[in-house]
């Protein structure tokens, strides 16, 4: 079979994105033919920024090498721009006179800086700032010429103007409006950004209209509408940008301030796609970079004609690529009547932060100076989380609920480059950097393939995004808001959740049929996930699919470096016999275990177990009594306790007593992720129930049931639920806010994030509504039927026994 | 020359799963796909030795169980951006046996 045409007008950062997206889906589907007015390959139009400023050079910008192209069979045409597109023939025409035919048509034109028509704006030395042939001419003018007029004190303006000025030049900067960047920040932002650029050299012309640019043959100067004027050897015209259009306009396709394309990418000719900074969707025309990676997404997917993603439009955030100046913006940040503002200003500090909340969601932020949670900000302004529970705190950032010990590196643009951010994976700041600008890496997670920083813990993965946000600038593309469970399917965990039940799908493979899975099993990080909704959906059910459990829950043992396993005992509220110990002791001995040690939650660890010792072991310990200790499990792990009124002279409460009964309540229950209870026997809080997911705090009138702590990577203190006055109802909140999280938590999301995505009030409305809360005990209690099965016994009686038998081959 | 050896039937190995061949000198790691296909590596990740007969498997893949390296089953290379090959054993069904083939004598392998 002959394969498809598709030609792509325009080499730039979308249309080429767009192929990689397209070849990654569809390899063979086209035979691939790129038109590019420029003479060079792709490349990463953000960073000519820092090429200017003498930071990086052109061939560190380069996305896609020529050898790329051949690599995938594309055919390319440098400098060769497309003059006509014939729409009935289905053919281009370019420059060179050639006709290419199209069976799809790709237009990714991008933009055209915006020249002002003023009188003298066609002389030699005036430019606009948007490709390497601009940055040529500055830094060749940098060379021979001294002063340097910058017209546009935006975001564009003001990067050139910083370049101009490493190169040496004496450049002004001229702007219309009263206040720099007024489309990104405030006025009080915009002064802090203003003094810090004039520490730096740079002049300044405020509301100055721009009425003539002067000269014989070259720009000697500018003269302006109030009659006065300034030198100037070169001229940087930065005033904005206008979608380039024109061929799609002599097309006949319906064109607007930009193309106008649909959900899928196209335009009114449906074989006619276009995408980035020549689009206009859904009334908006994006002059920002961010946005052409989910675009780009959309259109291969539709051009792989797998038809199921839609572009929905894009929350843009800016920051200024100027090395330095920490500065962050994003949303409605100009408060309209009836939102409120929440602003902190430390001047002696150069700190402004101000957060614009419209019914206590976050509807735009400006941040000066200190911009590390601007990645949160703009995550919690995307999700529209309701912010009432940290309102108080949240100016104080997110390092304020809890960090990983990277304590004051909130102004991540002035470390260095051998400061260490993934303490996990050692690596730097500099080879965090060095590979997003080398790789030309725009996410997170392209920059936790690349380099492994926060692919481990995570408990860096803000300063990551603040080092990419800052690195690439605008063009950070910032994890959509409603992000896919894996690289297998485009819908999220909520939607898998909600399609499970309202579908009645009951085994993986009608899941991935229904929401038509692009990989037939899945892989490693949607498997699991599937399983667990299933399992948690359908209980008695399902049918619990061993092979799509990580290790640890299939061997029921935490596999170690080593390979082998450990193996921890469940002790009911930390409580244990002699016998018990006995028990261990003996175990211990006959498996040769090499080492021992007493867990976090109160219980009695053993190292170095062989996968094929593991059932006979676990006989032992099973006709001792003891049962698995779900130390492995996204499940119920521990209940601990401390001393209580049984002993203890402060005690209020049987607090040992009410934790065997927890612990008895929940044991075997699989959770989205690990789940901790603790009971204290007073207000001294021994047992420190007030970081775990379920902790009750024992007072003489009764029990305080706090919710959403953990301890760990981010230290998260619990939030009060309610206070009860009896055992019994203890239990029945337990259970009920159990189910609520089992049901509604997405996978490896532990109880902490999941309480802060869907605010304390909805757990609050759910457990205060005694239907409600009965329902959800219920359903806990039955789905517990089916789980109250020691899988220690179950193995250690035969089931299974291949997992942990070796095939032995011997040399005959 | 192979030396082919009948280690087991197709069925003692689940589906999407792995079980351990172990020799004098090593352990194997023999996979089967969703597709009955069956491939053999070294049980041993190239980035920090784990074991990759205790990974998940999807499609002709295998995701480690200690730091999530993803090793394709036929050539054991790792996928990109990781790179390191775990050694691959050449594996053959016949009538529903499993055999793998060593050069010369299994003690060698």
């Amino acid at each position: 079979m002959q394969k498809e045409k598709l030609v792509l007008i325009g080499n730039g950062m979308a249309g080429v994105r767009t192929l990689e997206e397209l070849l990654k889906l569809a390899p063979d589907a086209y035979e691939i033919t790129v038109f590019g007015a420029e003479p060079h390959p792709n490349y990463n139009r953000i960073m000519l920024s820092p090429v200017l400023a003498g930071e990086k050079s052109v061939t560190d910008i380069v996305l896609n090498d020529r050898d790329w192209y051949g690599e995938n069979a594309i055919s390319l045409k440098t400098g060769d721009a497309v003059t006509r597109i014939d729409r009935v023939a289905r053919q281009v025409v370019s420059e060179s006179g050639e006709t290419t035919a199209y069976d799809r048509l790709l237009i990714a034109t991008g933009s055209n800086p915006f020249i002002i028509p003023v009188p003298g704006h066609d002389k030699p030395g005036v430019i606009g700032f948007l490709d390497i042939a601009d940055v040529e001419a500055m830094l060749e003018a940098a060379g021979r010429y001294k002063k340097a007029v910058v017209i546009g004190g935006g975001l564009l303006g003001l990067e050139a103007a910083n370049g101009l000025l490493k190169n040496g030049m004496d450049v002004t900067v001229v702007h219309l409006m009263d206040s720099l960047m007024e489309r990104q920040l405030d006025k009080p932002a915009a002064g802090l950004l203003k003094a810090s650029l004039e520490t730096r050299g740079l002049h300044f012309l405020m509301q100055a209209q721009t009425a003539e640019i002067t000269g014989d043959e070259r720009v000697r100067g500018v003269r302006f509408a109030d009659g006065s004027e300034i030198e100037a050897d070169l001229v940087v015209m930065a005033v904005g940008i206008r979608p380039n259009m024109t061929l799609a306009q002599d097309a006949g396709i319906h064109c607007d301030r930009g193309i106008v394309v649909s959900d899928t990418m196209q335009t009114f000719d449906p074989r006619i796609y276009a995408v980035g900074e020549c689009v206009q969707h859904r009334d908006i025309c994006y002059g920002l970079v961010a946005p052409l990676f989910e675009q780009a997404k959309v259109a291969a997917n539709h051009l792989a004609n797998l038809g199921i993603a839609r572009y929905e439009g894009s929350i843009t955030s800016t920051k200024l690529k100027v090395t330095g100046i920490d500065l962050f913006s994003a949303g409605e940040f100009n408060e309209e009547e009836g939102d409120e503002t929440l602003v902190l200003q430390d001047p002696g500090a150069g700190v402004y932060k101000k957060l614009v909340l419209r019914d206590n969601r976050i509807k735009g932020a400006v941040m000066y100076g200190d911009t590390l949670d601007g990645t949160w900000y703009f995550q919690l302004l995307r999700e529209g989380t309701d912010i009432s529970a940290f309102r108080s705190t949240i100016l104080f950032g997110q390092h304020d609920l809890g960090d990983a010990g990277h304590g004051d590196q909130t102004r991540i643009a002035t470390l260095g480059p051998d400061a260490e951010i993934c303490g996990c994976n050692g690596v730097c700041k500099g080879d965090i950097v060095d590979a997003i600008v080398k790789q030309g890496l725009f996410t997170l997670e392209d920059v936790r393939a690349h380099t492994k920083a926060s692919s481990s813990c995570g408990s860096c993965t803000g300063l990551v995004e603040s080092i990419l946000a800052s690195t690439v600038g605008d063009g950070y593309s910032a994890m959509p808001s409603k992000q896919p469970i894996c690289g297998c399917t485009e819908f999220s965990h909520d939607e898998v959740i909600a399609g499970i039940k309202e579908y009645q799908l009951k085994d993986m493979d009608a899941v991935r049929d229904f929401f038509e899975w692009k990989q037939a099993d899945g892989c490693a990080s949607c498997r699991p996930a599937l399983n667990y909704y299933l399992l948690a959906s359908w209980p008695g059910e399902y049918q619990d699919d061993a092979q799509s459990r990580f290790i640890n829950e299939r061997a029921h043992g935490n596999i170690q470096k080593d390979g082998t396993y450990s193996v921890v005992p469940r002790m009911f509220g930390g409580l244990c016999t002699p016998s018990d110990l006995r028990a261990i002791a003996d175990a211990c001995d006959k498996f040769k275990v090499p080492e021992m040690k007493v867990t976090g939650g109160q219980r009695i660890d053993m190292f170095g177990i062989k996968k094929e010792d593991l059932p006979a072991m676990w006989k032992d310990l099973s006709d001792a009594g003891l049962v698995s200790g779900h130390a492995y499990g996204k499940a119920l792990r521990t209940v601990k306790t401390c001393a209580g009124k049984n002993w203890c002279r402060f005690g209020t409460q049987d607090s040992t007593g009410l934790g065997v009964k927890l612990e008895q309540m929940t044991w075997g229950s699989w959770m989205p992720h690990k789940f901790k209870l603790a009971v204290s026997g007073c207000p001294r809080n021994c047992a420190e129930a007030t970081i775990k997911d379920f902790g009750i705090v024992c007072v003489d009138s009764g029990y305080e049931l706090h919710v959403g702590g953990n301890g760990g990577i981010k230290v998260r203190i619990t939030d009060l639920l309610c206070k009860v006055e009896s055992e019994a109802e203890v239990l029945e909140y337990c259970a009920a806010f159990i189910q609520k999280y089992r049901e509604e938590g997405r996978y490896l999301e532990r109880t902490a994030p999941w309480v802060e995505r869907v605010g304390l009030q909805t757990i609050k409305d759910a457990m205060f509504d005694e239907q409600q809360r009965k329902a959800l005990a219920e359903r806990f209690h039955y789905s517990q039927t089916f789980s109250q099965i020691d899988p220690w016994k179950e193995r250690a009686e035969g089931s299974d026994s291949r997992e942990f038998r070796k095939i032995e081959i011997c040399a005959a | 020359m192979n030396n082919w050896i009948d280690i087991a039937s197709l069925n003692d190995i689940p589906r999407l799963g792995a079980r351990v061949v172990k020799t004098d000198t090593l352990d194997i790691a023999v996979f089967r796909t969703a597709t009955d296909e069956i491939f053999a590596l070294k049980d041993e990740c190239p980035h920090r030795k784990g074991p990759l007969s205790q990974g998940i498997v999807h499609g002709s893949t295998v995701t480690c169980p200690l730091h999530n390296w993803k090793i394709d089953l036929a050539s054991g290379e790792a996928k990109a951006p990781d790179e390191g090959c775990s050694r691959s054993y050449p594996v053959k069904v016949v009538d529903g046996r499993i055999y793998l083939g060593f050069k010369d004598q299994v003690a060698a392998a």
